[in-house]
């Protein structure tokens, strides 16, 4: 991992002048970028700026209007990922490509088998190489488990195994580190660093400052489809590169200025809940938020957050405990009830749970309050109120919208948000339960959100944010709650917090032991 | 992290209104193309046919003969209009039963089961209630012919909300067990006695009204008051917006309050009640008895009267009217040219077939600013499970 | 008075009795039908082989049971059409194989394959609504097979006849105990004959092989199978086409080994109810196949207590009902199943998805 910037070795790989159209919008803008053999280069630009776009390019997803590709100085045409991977190019995408009903075994062979025979498998000798594959970048690996039953981080790493058993040379890491904790991040980190002193090149796209400063040999910084910048990492810093990647300095930390929590508004007691295999997924939590707070919950995904985001809102049945809303029992009551009783939920998945897509966007607005006065007189609607209503929210929470007549899909990703918030924020609310709230968004529409959540707050309003995303839990709350085996094993300060005690909390719990459902873990390298 | 959405228009740039005409052009080229081109294949399949079937001396304008003697049967006299006009009721009713599925994201492919039902509800309190005064008799048999068709839409839609059978599996079983209930009940309890084959009573007073002509029955009158009434109930009504949720969005719908079993349940229960009444209108209106063998195609020709029509409510009403023409044509065309009445079947197949792929139509043609054949009337995404979601 | 009566006066209670009766009456008639049961099983277990392939690659195929009927249809019809160039056949000893049944087979399962091939086209290439499209299969199915039928029937030709059953000596068949089941497996005809062996190379291949390695990642995540390179489409292509196959066989038994002719709509809902068989089995194929020997024993058992009601107050019981509410039993019996094993059966995570390419996004 030594810094070799002056070699004159020829680039692994060379994307010289890429451009990408698409209809309405550039999204590669001549690119160049060039990768040296062993070294990890950070691909760094916010969300929308195009990093995707250069990377399903260099994948062969998508053909480039203009531009070329060169590997080791020689010009190539990659005609898709079948193409790539046999030139030794592979990716490992935010969202992973596992099949999770497949084993581990299963997943690596996929489109590269070890045969027996022509029709056949052999899997004896898959095995053999997977295990021992493993072996040589320090884990032990169970070819035979499911994936689906693998924690985030382990199902990271068969991904990687994907990628080195097919003989990769180029790795492409997009996002990597999104769901993992810090010590889960510091181990993969080390998993880098050993393949790149193998000689593997590696493209890292994030983000992050602060990992992509720890990690990179070379950064190469994009905005809207272009080239802003390339840094050493030991040449720059973190405000430089913000200001590189979104044009304008940035405040890098929200100020959310002091809270002034009242009563409580928010009680759990003892609540448990079952996911939808009917395991138990919250066991147990105890928990309060006061009026005029914001209340993170930090936890690995799939530690019962969503059960528990769910059992709150009504989506889904407690199996115990209870829930109290100011004082009163509101244990099992429906999504309708709550949502009469002042409590707004901004659901983690937009698309599937917080707009009806191929709806008009005045239609979305009304989404949970379409049956009410003015919207409706008995049943009979009245679109003349809805249509006048949706105007004045589209004002007030400027969302770009030719009208509000427009289907709701036809609207940018930030712009679908400030529409969910603009319905569920636009009322006098005693909770408001957030999941996610700024995945995928750029970072004005971050910072827009990010702003009437802490007006919410200061107005009283009992806020509880989950997320995935530490970095966003650590920057928004007032206390934090971590999350692990569907328990709420501490409740920490939010000013004071933190992150590797929290990391450490969401890993283990606490406790020496292992994180749930993945194999046997391994000592965590210090 | 995504592709970057296109910039959205800025806001007040409203695109200028089209003409009526380009507009009218949008919504009707494909079905109309789609129609013309069927008929052109139904004519290659009848000589086609003629050359198969051995016999018969080959006549090159028999397509001609078998379509000039359609038009007679379905618009040559006063007597055929009203025929078609009679064929066109139930299909539409039948239609709107599958249209409003459709919105729900629920493919109710057993109306020909909530016709059967339907109709055998009418003609046990018809012929219960053949003697009482005809405005009590009419209601009571057309009300016991809806919520027969309601019954049989109830079942699958309850065991759909309730362990997730798919309506599709179900409703199909359901019409292979109406039509042995029927049989069952006909050479049964409802059976004339001593008559040589089954065949019930008639239902006297409760025949519903004639109002055109000798056979126009007061169904060809209900059933644009139907499809009105299904359109406002769809698009003005906040269970219409409930229904239309669920149908584009079930997770979206939970979480806006509503409660999609419920929802499945009553949209299944009230399709399978125009179902029902399309079973009332043909035995009310027209057979007035029922045989063990009583039955038409009106089931099927449902799903591609709503296909047809992209699920509209207005639309049921044109496409029924297709439909009932050559059903109503068919019979003169057997007689005149000697084609069996099931090429209609097979005009039907090919204008779905076509309609389905009407993207490759609309390329092939270069017809721009046309809208799809089926698209949002799609129940797909909520079929995402396959076919035990 | 036999041992049932006996039963029902020890305890007084009719309803033990009628079990008993029952369990009396499935064990005798079960062994002594089996070869039948089989037969009833088989049309079911094909095109349910059909919907695992098609439903394990991600395309949910309705139009099954108008793929068998046009297969059964020209089955016939080509024996109709070749029947006269080929004088009076010389059947061979085993099936009973001649020329024109051999060219009826290939036929019906051609034209099954390219059934599939245009519902394969319009679900994933079109990306138009996979039910809608096996809908309109059905209805073309049935309108035009039921359209051709009327036409020919007037003269009501032959076809090329029919496969003859193998017979297993006896010294098998007469077995104790087990010789039933050797008579349920090898006194069938080809097609009949096939099925286990079907079955069996199916579940090998799905759960074994490359191609079935494939098929499963596709079924249930496509994007993932597409970035290590597999070409989504075409695997949903070759499952979907390959499944024709088995309709094909499934359809041309119906009209050619099962019977000698050709009769409308004569599949009758097996489609649909093998669909209910893929379900209930858990998508593969072995489990399908169990399924659908459950469901045939009830197809058997409708016919069968019209035919030769049990004896005793069971029989007087089961005479008193109408017939043709034996004759839905079946039907009534999918419906049940499906009700009561859906919730526990997960189907493959894209099936009845369209799919499209990233690169195409």
């Amino acid at each position: 991992m030594t810094d070799e910037t002056g070699s004159r070795l020829a680039p692994a790989l060379e994307m010289r002048g890429i451009t990408k159209r698409y209809p309405g919008v550039v999204a590669n803008d001549g690119i160049n970028l060039q990768v040296r053999p062993g070294e990890i280069h950070a691909l760094l630009g916010e969300n929308g700026a195009g990093k995707t776009t250069l990377m399903n390019v260099l994948y062969g997803l998508a053909t480039p209007d203009e531009g070329e590709i060169l590997l080791d100085g020689v010009p190539v045409t990659i005609s898709g990922p079948a193409d790539a991977i046999a030139r030794g190019i592979n990716m490992v995408h935010q969202h992973f490509m596992l099949v999770p009903v497949l084993t581990v075994a299963e997943n690596i062979l996929l489109g590269d088998e070890t045969m027996a025979n022509r029709i056949f498998l052999d899997r004896r000798e898959a095995h053999r190489r997977i295990v021992e594959l493993g072996r040589r970048f320090g884990f032990e690996i169970d070819p035979e488990v499911k994936v689906g039953s693998l924690s985030v981080g382990w199902q990271q790493r068969v991904e990687i195994l994907k990628a080195l058993y097919r003989n990769a040379r180029i790795l492409v890491l997009d996002e990597p580190t999104a769901v993992l904790t810090p010590q889960e991040t510091e181990e993969i980190f080390g998993v880098l660093r050993r393949l790149a002193k193998e000689g593997h090149s590696i493209v890292f796209i994030s983000h992050k400052l602060y990992e992509v400063l720890e990690i990179a040999d070379r950064i190469t910084v994009i905005r809207r489809g272009r080239v802003v910048g390339e840094r050493l990492p030991n040449a720059t810093d973190e405000d430089d590169l913000a200001a590189l990647m979104v044009g304008r300095a940035v405040q890098l930390t929200v100020d959310r200025g002091e809270s002034h929590p009242a009563g409580p508004i928010l009680q759990l007691a003892g609540l448990e809940a079952r996911d939808d295999r009917g395991q138990p997924a919250v066991r147990g939590v105890d928990l309060e938020v006061r009026a005029g707070e914001i209340f993170g919950i930090a936890g690995v995904a799939g530690n019962g957050q969503d059960e528990l985001v769910e059992a709150i809102v009504g989506l889904r049945k407690p199996t115990g405990g209870a829930v109290s809303l100011g004082g009163q029992d509101v244990t099992g009551h429906s999504p309708r009830q709550l949502n009469e009783a002042g409590v707004a939920y901004v659901p983690a998945d937009r698309h599937r749970f917080g707009l009806i897509l191929s709806f008009p966007l005045a239609d979305n607005l009304v989404l949970t309050s379409y049956y009410r006065k003015p919207y409706a007189r008995g049943i009979v609607r009245d679109p003349a109120a809805i249509q006048r209503d949706a105007v004045t929210a589209i004002e007030r929470y400027d969302i770009r919208t030719p009208s509000a007549t427009v289907n709701a899909s036809t609207l940018s990703g930030g712009n679908q948000q400030k529409a969910v918030v603009a319905r569920e924020f636009d009322r006098d609310l005693k909770l408001l339960v957030l999941d996610q709230p700024t995945r995928g968004l750029d970072v004005g529409s971050i910072e827009f959100i990010h702003r009437q959540v802490i007006a919410k707050r200061n107005a009283g309003t009992a806020v509880l944010l989950v997320s995935a995303e530490l970095d966003e839990v650590l920057e928004m709350s007032d206390r934090i709650g971590v999350m692990f085996a569907g328990k709420i094993v501490a409740v920490l300060d939010g000013r004071t917090a933190d992150k590797n005690e929290v990391g450490l909390l969401m890993a283990t719990g606490g406790a020496e032991r292992a994180a749930p459902a993945g194999p046997a873990a391994p000592a965590i390298p210090t | 992290m995504t592709t970057p959405a296109p910039a959205p228009a800025p806001a007040g740039a409203v695109r200028p209104r089209p003409s009526l005409a380009v507009r009218a052009w949008a919504i009707l080229a494909v079905p109309v193309v789609v129609t013309v081109l069927s008929l052109l294949v139904g004519a290659l399949i009848i000589l086609a046919s003629e050359l198969i079937v051995t016999g018969r001396k080959f006549d090159p304008f028999l397509p001609f003969t078998a379509y000039a003697a359609l038009l007679q049967g379905a618009f040559g006299s006063p007597e055929a209009i009203v025929s078609t006009l009679v064929y066109t009721a139930p299909l539409v009713f039948g239609g709107l039963a599958v249209a409003f599925g459709f919105k729900a994201g629920l493919f109710n492919i057993g109306v020909q089961g909530q016709f059967l039902v339907g109709a055998l509800g009418a003609v046990i309190v018809g012929v219960a209630l053949a003697d009482a005064p005809a405005p009590v008799a009419i209601v009571a048999a057309t009300a016991a012919g809806i919520l027969g068709g309601a019954l049989w839409g109830f079942i699958p839609g309850f065991l759909k909300a309730v362990s997730g059978a798919h309506e599709v599996v179900s409703t199909i079983m359901l019409n292979y067990v109406a039509v042995q209930l029927l049989a069952a009940l006909v050479s049964g309890p409802l059976k004339v006695p001593k008559s040589p084959s089954p065949v019930t009573y008639d239902v006297g007073n409760a025949a519903w009204p004639i109002v055109l002509g000798d056979t126009g029955h007061i169904g060809i009158i209900l059933a644009p008051i139907a499809a009105v009434f299904v359109w406002w109930l769809l698009f003005r009504t906040t269970w219409g917006f409930e229904v239309r949720s669920v149908g584009a969005s079930p997770d979206a719908a939970r979480y806006a309050g509503m409660r999609p079993k419920a929802l499945i349940i009553a949209t299944m229960t009230f399709s399978g009640a125009l179902g029902g009444l399309a079973g009332t209108a043909v035995l009310l209106g027209v057979t007035h008895t029922m045989t063990s063998s009583f039955g038409t195609t009106v089931g099927f020709d449902s799903i591609a009267v709503a296909l047809l029509a992209r699920s509209s409510p207005l639309g049921v009403i044109a496409a029924a009217f297709l439909f009932g023409s050559l059903r109503a044509g068919a019979g003169l065309m057997q007689i005149n040219a000697g084609i069996p009445v099931e090429l209609v079947d097979v005009l039907q197949a090919t204008i779905l077939l076509f309609l389905v792929a009407s993207p490759v139509l609309r390329r092939l043609l270069r017809m721009r600013g046309v809208q799809a054949g089926i698209t949002e009337s799609s129940p797909s995404h909520a079929l995402g499970g396959g076919l035990a979601d | 008075m036999d041992f049932t009566t006996w039963i029902n006066g020890l305890y007084g209670i009719p309803v033990i009795g009628l079990v008993f009766q029952l369990a009396g009456y499935l064990v005798a008639v079960i062994p002594q039908n089996s070869p039948n049961i089989m037969q009833q099983a088989t049309p079911l277990a094909l095109a349910a082989l059909c919907g695992v392939l098609c439903e394990r690659s991600g395309v949910v195929n309705i139009g099954i049971e108008g793929t068998m009927l046009a297969a059964a249809f020209t089955a016939w019809i080509v024996g109709v059409a070749i029947q006269p160039y080929f004088g009076t056949p010389n059947p061979t000893d085993l099936f009973g194989l001649t020329f024109p049944l051999v060219i009826a087979l290939v036929a019906a399962v051609l034209v099954a394959m390219g059934i599939s091939a245009l519902h394969a086209w319009l679900s994933i290439s079109l990306r138009a609504d996979q039910i809608i499209s096996g809908t309109i299969i059905n209805i073309a199915a049935a309108g035009l097979t039921g359209y051709l039928n009327q036409l020919i029937s007037q003269n009501s030709p032959a076809g090329a006849g029919e496969f003859a059953r193998f017979v297993a000596p006896t010294a098998l068949t007469s077995l104790p105990i087990v010789g039933w089941l050797f008579a349920m497996i090898l006194n069938q005809g080809p097609i009949t004959i096939s099925v286990i062996i079907l079955v069996i190379g199916c579940q090998l291949w799905l759960f074994r092989s490359r191609w079935g390695l494939r098929t499963r990642a596709v079924g249930e995540h496509p994007r993932a199978a597409e970035t290590v390179g597999i070409d989504v489409i075409r695997v949903r292509y070759r499952n979907v086409i390959l499944g024709g196959v088995f309709a094909g066989l499934a359809g041309a038994f119906l009209s050619i080994e099962a019977t000698n002719s050709f009769q409308q709509n004569m599949t009758a809902g097996r489609g649909f109810i093998a669909l209910a068989a893929v379900i209930m089995g858990r998508w593969t194929p072995i489990g399908s196949f169990g399924a659908a020997l459950l469901f045939a024993t009830f197809l058997q058992l409708g016919q069968l207590i019209n035919i030769a009601p049990p004896s005793g107050q069971l029989g007087s019981i089961m005479a008193s009902v109408p017939p043709q509410l034996f004759d839905a039993l079946p039907y009534i019996l999918t419906i049940v199943i499906l009700a009561g094993v859906v919730g526990r059966s997960v189907p493959p995570a894209a099936d009845g998805q369209p799919y499209v390419r990233e690169a195409a996004s």
